[in-house]
């Protein structure tokens, strides 16, 4: 019998060493390749007419382009135009690699801290630097809530930049560990299965197939979540006040 | 008591953040519920804000999974 997490295993497919660092191309790599060509391809090739009455592939690019051009423009607002694209990406990028995950005998990149906290990372210093770049020094007031008592502020003070340094291990966590474990259940689940046989294997065979389909719908929340949560974090940056 | 005995214990120990996260997510459903219920025009609008609010508070039982799978497997 295999392991759950030997699903989560890097295995080196091309073997590349670059100055020293190990930089293999591995079935990690490949999935998130394969993730950013498939995204492109329904974007580009479902634009390609541009009908004024879309096709199925056109509705399913501009409702993606919608969602979150809505997502932006309600939780940042106008300043939060500039940064469209990125969120985009972003959005698309995580769900393409959550749904792909989901293809039996596939790989989730984004079961991979390393790959969910570098994301979690560059959001979390893009929109510091954002938020001095726009405020100055003004932005340190983002710690201090606004009308507290003074000797409270002692205590809130700390407990804010707390909990704002703790924004991308939280961020990155939350879609890793959603990731491994939908995917570690599914399979001690599909364990269960082979070992009960033709007799009593229906059952948890029965669980698989409704928990895949919570899978995917948990597969787009987490990356709708890790976008709105970028979101609210930006509008941290460019409006300050909460 | 021997070192992997009272690993095994800690990662069972560890799963006890699941009495606040099914609180949590109760919490959250069950609101949604009486609320639609009195208002039921407004259901959909707040939908998306319960599959936020779901989707973090299952992060905590996650979190919580991370420790028991770091107890287990890293130390």
């Amino acid at each position: 019998m295999h392991s759950p997490m030997e699903q989560f295993e890097i295995k080196r497919l091309l073997h590349l060493k670059i100055l020293g660092v190990d930089a293999s191309f591995t079935n990690s790599a490949t999935w998130m390749v394969i993730a950013v060509i498939l995204a492109t391809a329904v974007f580009v090739y479902g634009m390609r007419q541009r009908a004024l009455v879309p096709s199925r592939l056109q509705s399913v690019a501009e409702l993606g382009y919608e969602f979150v051009a809505g997502m932006v423009r309600d939780n940042v607002g106008d300043g939060g135009k500039k940064y469209f694209p990125f969120i985009l990406t972003l959005f698309i990028f995580i769900l393409f690699c959550n749904v792909l995950g989901m293809v039996p005998y596939s790989f989730t990149p984004t079961s991979h801290i390393v790959v969910t906290f570098a994301m979690a990372a560059f959001v979390f210093i893009g929109v510091t630097i954002i938020g001095f770049a726009k405020q100055g020094l003004h932005f340190l007031s983002l710690f201090v809530p606004k009308g507290v008592p003074f000797a409270l502020l002692l205590l809130l003070v700390p407990i804010e930049i707390i909990s704002y340094f703790i924004r991308p291990f939280s961020l990155s966590i939350r879609l890793f560990a959603n990731m491994l474990a939908g995917h570690t259940m599914l399979k001690v689940f599909g364990g269960f299965v082979v070992m009960l046989g033709v007799v009593g294997g229906w059952a948890p065979l029965a669980f698989i197939v409704v928990f895949t389909g919570l899978e995917l719908l948990i597969a787009f929340l987490q990356a709708y979540v890790f976008a709105i949560l970028t979101c609210l974090y930006l509008n941290d940056a460019v409006h300050l006040h909460h | 008591m021997d070192a992997s005995a009272a690993k095994l214990i800690g990662a069972g120990l560890a799963t006890i953040a699941l009495a606040g996260v099914g609180v949590g997510i109760g919490n959250i459903f069950g609101s949604f519920v009486s609320g639609a219920l009195r208002n039921p025009e407004a259901a959909p609008r707040v939908f998306g804000n319960v599959l936020l609010g779901f989707a973090l508070t299952e992060a905590v039982a996650l979190f919580a999974l991370v420790i028991a799978f770091m107890i287990l497997f890293v130390f």
